[in-house]
Formats: C-alpha cells, sequence, structure tokens
C-alpha cells in the first residue's frame, strides 16, 4: 500500500470513527444512566440527515449562511425534541423490562421511518457541502483528500472534547458519571434524577440528529439510513463498555480502523470484520473494554 | 381433591389446543386458496414463535438475533437442493435444522457471556453478522438471494410419500410440524432439564446456589431454539422456494418477538395465537381495499399498535383476562 492511500485510508478511519462516536456517546449514556435500551437511537442520525436536507436551502433563503444555519436550526429542534421525547414517551419505559423498551422502540423505530416516507419520500437525496468546504487538499503527487471530511472529523474532536469537559468538569457531569456507576444512590443523595434524565435523554438526541446532519453532504441522505448506524453503535457499545464515554470513544475508533482496512485489504469479508471484534472483544472481556461503575 | 383439581386444568389446558388442531385440519376443506396459503405462513411462523418462546418465555433470554437460524436454515435448504431433482427430505430438513443448530451453538456459546442489555445487543449484532455473510458472498447470491428450483419430497424406492409441491401435502406437513414442536416444547417444559430452564428464569444466582451450573443449561435452550426455528426457516424456504437477506434482517427478530409478546410471554400458546394476530394485523393494515393509498405506509399503523399493545397489555392476549380481573394495567418491575 502506497503511503499516500494508507494516510487516506487512515483519514476515513478516524473520520468514520469519530462519527460513530456522536451516536454512540449518546446510546452509552442512554444506557448507563437511563436504564433504556433505546432501539430508535438510530432513527434521530436518520432524522438529523433529513432536517440537514430539508432545512438547508430554507435557512439560506431566510436567513442566508444555508448549511451551518441549517445545522444551528437543528440542533435547538432536535434538544426540543429529545426533552419531549423523554417526557412523554422514554420515561414511561423506565419501570419496564429490557423486552418491552426493546419493542416499545422498535415500534417507534416504524413509526419514525413511515413519517419520514410520508413527509419526505422514499428517493436518495444529495446534500451539498458549504461551497468553501468543498474542494479537496493535494496529498502526495496522486491522492487528494476532500475538505469536508477533515472538517467533519475537526469537528467531531472538538464535540469529544467538549463532552470530556463536560463530563469531568462540571456539577452535571459529576451527577451523570455518578448516575452511569449507582442510579438508586445518586437519587438518595438528592439529585434531581427526573431532571437528569431529562437532560441526557435531550442531549443523546441532540448528539445523533447532529451526526446525521453532519454526514449528510458525505453519505447522501435515504431510508434506513439509521438501522445500519444503530447495530454498529450496539456494536460499539458492547466493545467499550456501557455507559463508559472513554469506551465509546475508544471502541469507535477501533470499530472504524478495522472496518475501514478491512474493506482496502480484504474486501470479501467487509461487512463481517467489525463483529469477528466484537466477539474476540466478548472472548476476552465480557463486559466491555470500560465499564463504567 | 388435588387430583380431581389438576385433571380439570389438564383438561382446561387441553381443550383449546385439541380443538384449534382440528380447527386447522379441516381449514384448507372451507379456506379459499388465498387464505389456505396465508394460514401455512402463519403456522410457520407460529413455529419460528415458539422456538423464541423457550428462550425468552421459558429461561428469561431476550434473543434479538433469533432470525438469524431461521435464515441460516433456509438458506441450508435452498443451496444444498439439486437444481434439477428433488432432494429428500428424509437427509434435507436435518442437514438444515443441524446447520442451524450448529450456528446457534457458536453464536450461543459467545452471546451467552453476557447478560441483560449486553445479551440483547450481542445477538443481534451476531445476526447482523449473519446477514452480512449471505449479503456480501458470492455463494448465497448477494442481495438477489437465491432460488430452491424443485422442492423436496420424501420416497422410498419408487413411492413418494410426500411431494411438497403439492400445496395440501404441504399444508398438512406443515400442520404436523407445528403440532409436534408444540409437543416437544410442551413435553421440555415438564422435563428435568425445562423445570431447570424456569428456575435460572426466575433467579439464576439462586439456581447456581443450589448447584446446578447455568450455563450449559442455558446453551442447550439456545442451541434448541436455533434448530426449531431451523425447522421453520425450511419450511419457509420449501414453501417460497426463494430465499434472500432480508429474511435474517433484524426486523424479522423483531417481528418474531412481537409475536411473542402478543400472544403473551410465558405460553406455547401464546407464541401461536401471537403469530396468528401478528398476520391478522399486517394483512389488516396492508389491505389496500381498506385504507386505500395508504396501505403502502401499512408500518405506521403497525408500529403504533406495537406501542399501545406494549403499554396497554404486556401480558398479551392470554393474559388479558387475568389483567382485566385485576382491573388495572400492570407494571411490571425491570428486570
Amino acid at each position: 500500500m502506497d503511503f499516500a492511500v494508507f494516510l487516506v485510508q487512515c483519514l476515513n478511519a478516524l473520520q468514520y470513527g469519530l462519527l460513530l462516536f456522536l451516536v454512540a456517546s449518546g446510546l452509552t449514556l442512554i444506557f448507563g444512566i437511563l436504564g433504556v435500551i433505546n432501539l430508535a437511537h438510530g432513527s434521530f442520525y436518520m432524522i438529523g440527515a433529513y432536517l440537514a436536507y430539508a432545512l438547508a436551502p430554507w435557512a439560506s433563503e431566510q436567513f442566508g449562511g444555508g448549511f451551518f444555519t441549517a445545522i444551528a436550526i437543528g440542533i435547538v429542534l432536535s434538544v426540543v425534541f429529545g426533552y419531549l421525547l423523554e417526557w412523554g414517551f422514554v420515561s414511561y419505559l423506565y419501570q419496564r423490562e429490557h423486552l418491552q423498551q426493546v419493542l416499545m422502540t422498535y415500534g417507534l423505530i416504524l413509526v419514525f421511518e413511515e413519517l419520514r416516507s410520508i413527509l419526505v419520500g422514499d428517493d436518495v437525496h444529495g446534500v451539498a457541502p458549504p461551497a468553501w468546504l468543498a474542494g479537496s487538499v493535494q496529498l502526495g503527487s496522486v491522492m487528494t483528500y476532500p475538505i469536508y471530511r477533515l472538517f467533519m472529523s475537526g469537528v467531531c474532536v472538538l464535540v469529544a472534547l467538549g463532552l470530556y469537559l463536560v463530563i469531568a468538569r462540571t456539577r452535571i457531569g459529576m451527577a451523570i458519571r455518578a448516575g452511569a456507576s449507582n442510579r438508586e444512590m445518586v437519587q438518595s443523595l438528592g439529585v434531581d434524577i427526573r431532571l437528569l434524565y431529562r437532560i441526557v435523554f435531550a442531549a443523546g438526541v441532540a448528539l445523533a440528529v447532529f451526526a446525521g446532519m453532519l454526514a449528510a453532504p458525505v453519505s447522501s441522505v435515504y431510508p434506513g439510513m439509521g438501522n445500519q448506524v444503530l447495530i454498529i453503535s450496539f456494536v460499539v457499545v458492547v466493545i467499550g463498555g456501557i455507559g463508559s464515554i472513554r469506551g465509546a470513544l475508544l471502541a469507535s475508533l477501533l470499530v472504524g480502523l478495522v472496518d475501514t482496512f478491512g474493506k482496502v485489504l480484504i474486501p470479501q469479508t467487509a461487512g463481517i470484520l467489525v463483529y469477528v471484534l466484537m466477539a474476540a472483544i466478548l472472548l476476552w472481556r465480557p463486559e466491555g473494554l470500560f465499564r463504567a461503575g | 381433591m388435588p387430583d380431581n383439581a389438576t385433571k380439570e386444568s389438564t383438561a382446561a389446558r387441553t381443550t383449546p389446543v385439541l380443538a384449534a388442531v382440528v380447527l386447522l385440519g379441516i381449514f384448507p376443506f372451507v379456506g379459499g386458496k388465498f387464505y389456505v396459503d396465508l394460514m401455512v405462513t402463519t403456522m410457520i411462523l407460529a413455529i419460528f414463535a415458539l422456538s423464541l418462546e423457550l428462550l425468552v418465555g421459558r429461561t428469561g433470554l431476550v434473543s434479538f438475533g433469533h432470525a438469524a437460524f431461521f435464515g441460516i436454515a433456509a438458506y441450508a435448504t435452498a443451496l444444498l437442493s439439486p437444481q434439477n431433482e428433488a432432494a429428500s427430505i428424509a437427509w434435507l430438513l436435518p442437514a438444515a435444522v443441524v446447520i442451524s443448530a450448529l450456528a446457534a451453538l457458536g453464536i450461543g456459546a459467545l452471546s451467552l457471556r453476557t447478560r441483560g442489555i449486553y445479551f440483547i445487543m450481542v445477538t443481534l449484532a451476531f445476526a447482523q453478522m449473519a446477514y452480512f455473510v449471505f449479503h456480501d458472498m458470492k455463494f448465497a447470491g448477494g442481495s438477489d438471494g437465491r432460488y430452491l428450483y424443485v422442492k423436496p419430497v420424501l420416497a422410498i424406492g419408487p413411492y413418494t410419500l410426500l411431494d411438497l409441491d403439492r400445496p395440501l401435502t404441504f399444508y398438512y406437513s406443515t400442520l404436523a410440524a407445528l403440532v409436534v414442536v408444540y409437543a416437544l416444547l410442551a413435553a421440555v417444559g415438564r422435563s428435568r432439564f425445562g423445570h431447570a430452564l424456569a428456575g435460572i428464569k426466575a433467579n439464576e444466582q439462586r439456581m447456581r446456589a443450589a448447584g446446578f451450573s447455568t450455563y450449559p443449561y442455558k446453551l442447550a435452550a439456545f442451541v434448541l431454539a436455533g434448530a426449531l426455528a431451523g425447522v421453520a426457516g425450511f419450511l419457509y424456504a420449501v414453501k417460497d422456494g426463494f430465499v434472500n437477506p432480508e429474511i435474517l434482517a433484524w426486523h424479522q427478530s423483531g417481528t418474531v418477538l412481537l409475536m411473542l409478546i402478543l400472544g403473551g410471554i410465558g405460553s406455547l400458546r401464546g407464541a401461536v395465537l401471537g403469530a396468528f394476530l401478528f398476520v391478522v394485523l399486517k394483512e389488516l393494515f396492508q389491505s389496500e381495499a381498506l385504507f386505500g393509498g395508504f396501505a403502502r405506509h401499512w408500518q405506521l399503523p403497525l408500529g403504533l399498535t406495537i406501542i399501545a399493545c406494549v403499554a396497554l397489555m404486556p401480558n398479551g392476549v392470554t393474559g388479558l383476562p387475568a389483567q382485566l380481573r385485576r382491573g388495572r394495567v400492570p407494571v411490571p418491575h425491570a428486570g
């Protein structure tokens, strides 16, 4: 493998892994703190991508700025949506068995997919990145790399850093860490657990929606795009350990590397390698690399 | 007299089951071709749901990857059948069942190292891996799937005992398979093995303290469930004469769990009833006569129905009488 090709693949792996982290970190927090297995998490990613597609033309007409205005509006909408969904739906799942949570959130996926089909249709759409990010940089003598993908990786790193700072340095972050270790104890210490749950859920939704919006120019926008991300995010959570942000980051990068280089080096086994990785980790550490608590 | 009470309850349990078998037996003579065909599909799904009931209802293991074993057996059936002549059921069915049981042995051995939420996610992930094996690998025909050109027969010398190409023969073979699987699982439930599984569901810690090594019991249940799902997969492949990766997609695993909860978890009757209810709901929502152009979006009412059913009757249709007697919606504690 030529060095430039290797570099391009490394960048691809990094970008994919970091994007996965945005989805998986919300998923792992919702598992770890709310104790809810949320199958509809992939739908938020899908909703994000469709939001980017639907909002970008409208936003540029109304406010100018196009893509980034759309992202800003999308984040606000997703926080409100996540907050309302926790209040109106997810909060009824806390006392229920895992199986019931699985089925109710599975029902939610069907509802979201069909609403998407009714509102936007089933066609594949492209989303244009902002003009100043549309070009490519030269790598070596023949290879080029799209600037937008570099930008994505950069933004994801910033979000990951921000998430780390919030969780490690703030009061609410402390409550989140404590909640991931021992829910009942946090409750009995007087933390408003309902509010904490609502904030964590809304943040998880916002992260997934943001990931979807960010990915829209690269992956384009298509039906069922959330399901694939959901299952890979499950793999990430299993590898990283439930409730662990650090585990989610490491596992996302690992999955990104294995998937990207697997597709280049052994294309026949493209889709399978990630699951083989998961099986290997399960043999070694059934509770994942870092389990919170 | 305790003896009398047991007798009565046994009669009360078996009468509806026998009545259902008789009704299914005479159905081909009263139902139209379309409905007979639909009933075959329903019975195949019922076998599939029964196999998962052993895990979810009996042992308390929520597997979200059960479609893998259904699909692996279906693919095995299609891939092993010769192109131009009929295969013999005598080897094709055991081969498909053994292959799905072996897959269950491998996946179960790894998945059962985990529990709770992890187990749900891991079984889902392994099923997705099986999906990609058939989706990406050339031998299985990729996303286009594979055809099964000649349906298998059971013949001794020149005499053909069973020709699954004949619809009526296939109907009664499926009914027989359903009865056998039901009876087998009922027998398992009464056996020492079945009691051990029930003990694991109730309190695994205590079972271990009582000296049971629970892992082999859970693995045996997982393999048996995989093998029985294989029976359903075999019948499915023969019925349609076509397999594609979608039959092992995760929607299929979700659907079969849905059947269990519709019917009511914890009873064999619930699993069969759930499969029947699911087919009725699906046909209803897909009916253009009722919903017109909206029938295209049948998954919307289905999704809402799932949410409503789980919220309002968590014990399914078979649990409904008891629930109504108590007069409130029970909220079971997280397990």
